[in-house]
């Protein structure tokens, strides 16, 4: 039996993201049932999240801009102008933004001005204090409407094409979403159902590697994965594949049947790539015994399935939109399964059926043991895990549940290395002390793990080989040393380290921290220390 | 002296026990000194799938142009037009300054030419390609023990001389973690440009201590402190002159041009460029690595691929920038001692796909690049591009298995036995006979 301060420690660091103060002791008289209680929706929203746009209005956003680009291309005299209203997410574009409108009200922003940008999208690690690359000129005078402003002025053409104005917009909202779901993990009050949230959203990977999705990626999480971390699978899969930053990512919003209206007019035609990474990462799995045929097959039903782009009036949900001109007409036939032509509804029949598939119960079950329990995760774990995914009709929070009652996931209290997330994260609710959120996504952007950005749908990895390298240790030790400069003058180092790896803290470690030169040396020499680096 | 007295001095090299209790230990002056030769292996990988058919063009295969439609590049000679490299095959325009060393037979391509992994996962594409084995996640039972394991860290086993400054690793990865490919028993190490402020000495060596038996971060730490030792002490020798390649008689052609950099204190770039030169210079000491990797993504181009502009051309240019920079950095001696292979997962779909982009696909290219090298040729057993060749009516057919060119290296570029490459490197291999000829005797 696990002793009861060792069990309250697994409970606020495995699955929670680290302790706040006084976490601990909330967890300690019942860990299991501390942890369960978060697996109730409580219907707040973090106060993180205030203030940033739905899917649906960045979609929109970026319908309208490209519109706006296309008119601006066309001599004047054939334009017609700045394009009605009709959809409510509407809002002005570029120097537009703020000014009043026509039809009245007047628009927020999107985001606030901003003076420099970084580009999150190129995948390079180079640190976020390099020179701005980009400068917003100021806005001219009186403003201007979408699709009309940079019409009829050549010489403002180049400084407001909307579509620019609008991207570079884009980056810094991502930067702020970025921030706000540090922030969001660095103060939960319910650690653990965060934590799944993090978990699905990297199950359903989409990154600013495409820069595509820049503007997309908070909106995703927020609407495909927060709904339904304790729901159903089958309801989250269908959520995230639909979603324009899904559907953008891998490419499957310009997927364009052979044989559909515009296939047969053009030479433009499937892309498989939403197609193979659903079945390879999100549901069956890599050996879930899929073949080519079945992969061209789903990508045919999936056709259609696309983003509000110029010219469309209805954006759905969130911006979806089925295009019926370039779905492929015909039966088709998935896994053995004959899907009889039915447009979108094809899609979402194959997703069901794919979320009910018995290789993607062992495919999720696996993933959710490695994350939980050990990198290696045991064979009887995963297998019981797979059986409540099978009998619960995919039920997450019950999948959840079974986590916290596997035995397994108490046994070892240090089995995980800390992510580079999970460090910022822990350290920064472990001291209450949140520095400007510019910094930590910058931080967490050298330490190679900056929110949104993994390197391929398959998402960050989940072992810790691929975490710890000498380079990666240094760097550790180096941002561990940063927060010790920074949190010394707040914290009591006694008090830190019985606060968060106190269970667990071999005699050496309190001896080096104690005995440290000085607080900040302190707190480093606790945040690089072995236990620490764990969970 | 040149080098730069930093934190990691101390520690590097010494048991960690004496480190920690004689923290003012003698530093370790690194021998700048000419000496004895030694190959140099760098592996560069190319995540996403490479499109061969772009990246070197068979303009010469009746099918091409109905083939690749719109992302068809033009003859030689034409605007953006392909680089010819003999007279049927064409280096895509953006790989511009790689042509000379093609001229100059330092540069040979392979194409049709895939790992023996047929399936057309990215994931498990990459693990085969690192992990040396003929299917994925399935360890021969020899090697089944030794844990997870890449080939190029196997090979760094059968190395026939041991480096001649054993505290320093003769395997470096350029990142902040090791791939797979350079990950097992051989201890190695690993760089990226530093971006936050070192913390003292003192403090280091008590995590030293703290970390003391730690499995994951005592191996970790160690190779951290021992490789940024190196890294400082090799930076703060000034990058060589630039090297041209040598002219190509009467053809007039283009040069590559990157200047190589100034001697900055510590490159702060983590595009691939520049860490390519700074791996240069990591290359040139005698008590530098022997065996390299890098990595770069950008090659999975469903969409909008684009023929000589677009999302392609952007993807290839900083890496034949970055190879055009490591060679010019390299002095002329190790240059003429260096072998860069570079590889990907496997090729891309023949055709168009229906959005401008290409498909997860079988056969491709792989290029040998260095001073060391038999190059100026594509070699191939050609396969053609009619659509009864295709591999699966979809893939470029291929013909030649990249462990026969990896063998081929291994063997003649730095001496490894062809029975030790068998039995430990490339496992289940035994039918793949090694390509003969690929480095200079």
């Amino acid at each position: 039996m696990t002793a009861a301060p060792l069990m309250s420690f697994i409970a606020v660091n495995r699955f929670g993201l680290g302790g706040r103060p006084e976490e601990r002791a909330a967890a300690a008289s019942d860990p299991r049932g501390w942890l369960k209680a978060q697996l109730a929706e409580d219907g707040t929203v973090s106060p993180a999240f205030a203030g940033l746009p739905a899917g649906g209005e960045v979609t929109g956003r970026l319908a309208r801009a490209h519109e706006a680009e296309q008119e601006a291309r066309r001599p004047p005299s054939l334009s017609p102008g700045a394009p009605g209203g009709g959809f409510g997410a509407e809002t002005g574009v570029g120097a537009g933004a703020g000014a009043p409108r026509p039809g009245g009200g007047r628009v927020p922003p999107l985001v606030p001005p901003l003076s420099a940008v970084t580009d999150p999208a190129n995948g390079d690690d180079a640190p976020m204090r390099r020179p701005p690359k980009l400068v917003i000129p100021p806005p001219p005078p009186g403003g201007g409407t979408p699709g009309g402003a940079a019409v009829g002025s050549e010489a403002t053409v180049g400084l407001q094409d909307p579509l620019k104005q609008l991207q570079i917009e884009l980056r810094d909202l991502f930067r702020r979403e970025a921030g706000a779901r540090i922030q969001a993990m660095a103060t939960a009050d319910q650690p653990f159902r965060e934590r799944l949230v993090a978990f699905w959203s990297n199950h359903f990977t989409v990154s600013v590697r495409r820069s595509e999705v820049t503007g997309l990626v908070g909106a995703f999480e927020r609407e495909a994965i927060r709904p339904h971390v304790t729901g159903h699978f089958e309801d989250m899969l269908l959520a995230a594949i639909r979603h324009p930053a899904m559907l953008l990512y891998l490419d499957n919003a310009q997927s364009i049947g052979p044989h559909s209206q515009v296939g047969l007019r053009s030479r433009r035609g499937l892309n498989e790539n939403l197609a193979r990474e659903i079945l390879e990462l999100r549901t069956l799995g890599v050996e879930g015994g899929y073949g080519q045929d079945d992969v061209r097959a789903f990508a045919a039903i999936l056709t259609g399935w696309s983003v509000l782009g110029p010219r469309d009036v209805d954006g759905g949900t969130n911006g979806f939109v089925f295009r019926p001109a370039t779905h492929e007409p015909g039966e088709k036939s998935l896994l053995g399964v004959r899907y009889p032509e039915g447009g979108e509804s094809e899609g979402v029949a194959a997703l069901a059926a794919l979320a009910r598939h018995p290789a993607t119960a062992r495919h999720v079950a696996t993933r959710l043991a490695r994350h939980f329990i050990a990198d290696q995760p045991p064979a009887a774990a995963v297998a019981r895990l797979e059986r409540v995914f099978r009998d619960s009709g995919g039920d997450l929070g019950r999948l959840a549940g079974a986590l916290v009652d596997s035995p397994e996931a108490w046994a070892e209290p240090l089995a995980k290395i800390k992510t580079p997330e999970e460090l910022v994260v822990s350290t920064l609710r472990a001291t209450g002390v949140i520095w400007p959120l510019d910094r930590v996504v910058g931080q967490l952007r050298q330490l190679g793990q900056m929110s949104f950005s993994a390197p391929s749908p398959a998402g960050w990895p989940d072992v810790a080989g691929e975490w710890i390298g000498p380079e990666a240790v240094m760097q550790r030790i180096e941002w561990c040393a940063l927060a010790g400069h920074r949190l010394a003058p707040m914290v009591r180092p006694a008090d830190l380290l019985e606060a968060t790896i106190g269970p667990v803290a071999r005699p050496e470690t309190r001896q080096v921290v104690l005995q440290a030169a000085s607080v900040a040396e302190a707190v480093t020499l606790l945040l690089a220390s072995p236990e620490f680096q764990r969970r | 002296m040149l080098f730069r007295s930093t934190r990691r001095q101390f520690l590097v090299g010494l048991p960690v026990s004496l480190a920690v209790a004689c923290p003012g230990f003698g530093s370790l002056a690194l021998a700048m000194a000419a000496a004895p030769t030694a190959r140099r292996l760098v592996v560069v990988i190319l995540r996403g799938a490479l499109d061969g058919l772009a990246a070197v063009a068979p303009y010469g295969d009746p099918a091409y142009r109905s083939q690749r439609g719109p992302l068809a590049m033009a003859e030689p000679g034409k605007a953006d037009g392909l680089l010819d490299l003999g007279g049927h095959f064409g280096l895509h325009p953006a790989l511009a300054p790689l042509h000379a060393f093609y001229r100059n037979g330092q540069l040979a391509v392979f194409h049709a030419v895939a790992s023996p992994y047929r399936g057309r996962s990215h994931f498990d594409g990459q693990d085969l390609l690192e992990t040396g084995f003929a299917t994925p996640r399935q360890a021969p039972s020899s090697l089944r023990e030794a844990g997870e394991s890449g080939w190029l860290n196997r090979a760094l086993g059968l190395l026939p001389v041991s480096h001649p400054f054993p505290q320093n690793r003769p395997g470096l990865a350029m990142g902040q973690t090791v791939p797979l490919i350079l990950r097992g028993a051989a201890p190695v190490s690993s760089w990226a440009p530093a971006a936050m402020p070192e913390p003292n000495p003192d403090l280091i060596g008590r995590l030293v201590q703290l970390y003391l038996g730690d499995p994951l971060l005592a191996p970790a730490l160690e190779e951290g402190l021992r490789g940024q030792l190196f890294a400082d002490t090799a930076l703060a020798v000034p990058a060589p002159a630039p090297v041209s390649p040598p002219p190509v008689g009467g053809m007039g052609g283009p040069t590559a041009a990157t200047p190589a950099p100034a001697s900055a204190p510590r490159p702060s770039g983590g595009d691939f460029p520049a860490l390519a030169v700074t791996l240069a210079r990591f290359l040139n000491p005698e008590a530098g690595p022997r065996v390299a990797v890098m990595e770069l993504g950008g090659w999975d181009t469903h969409a909008g691929q684009g023929a000589a502009k677009g999302r392609l051309a952007d993807a290839l240019r900083p890496l034949a920038v970055g190879l055009a920079g490591l060679a010019q950095t390299l002095t002329p001696e190790i240059w003429r001692q260096t072998a860069v292979v570079v590889v990907t997962e496997f090729g891309r779909t023949v055709a168009v796909n229906g959005t401008g982009g290409t498909d997860h696909g079988t056969g491709g290219c792989a290029f040998l690049f260095g001073g060391a090298v038999v190059g100026g040729r594509v070699m191939t057993d050609w396969p053609g591009l009619a659509q009864p060749a295709l591999f699966e009516g979809r893939d470029l057919m291929p013909t030649l298995d990249l462990r026969a060119v990896l063998k081929g290296v291994l063997r003649d570029h730095l001496g490894l036995p062809i029975a030790g490459i068998n039995a430990t490197v490339f496992p289940d291999s035994g039918a793949v006979a090694p390509v003969a000829g690929l480095i200079r005797t």
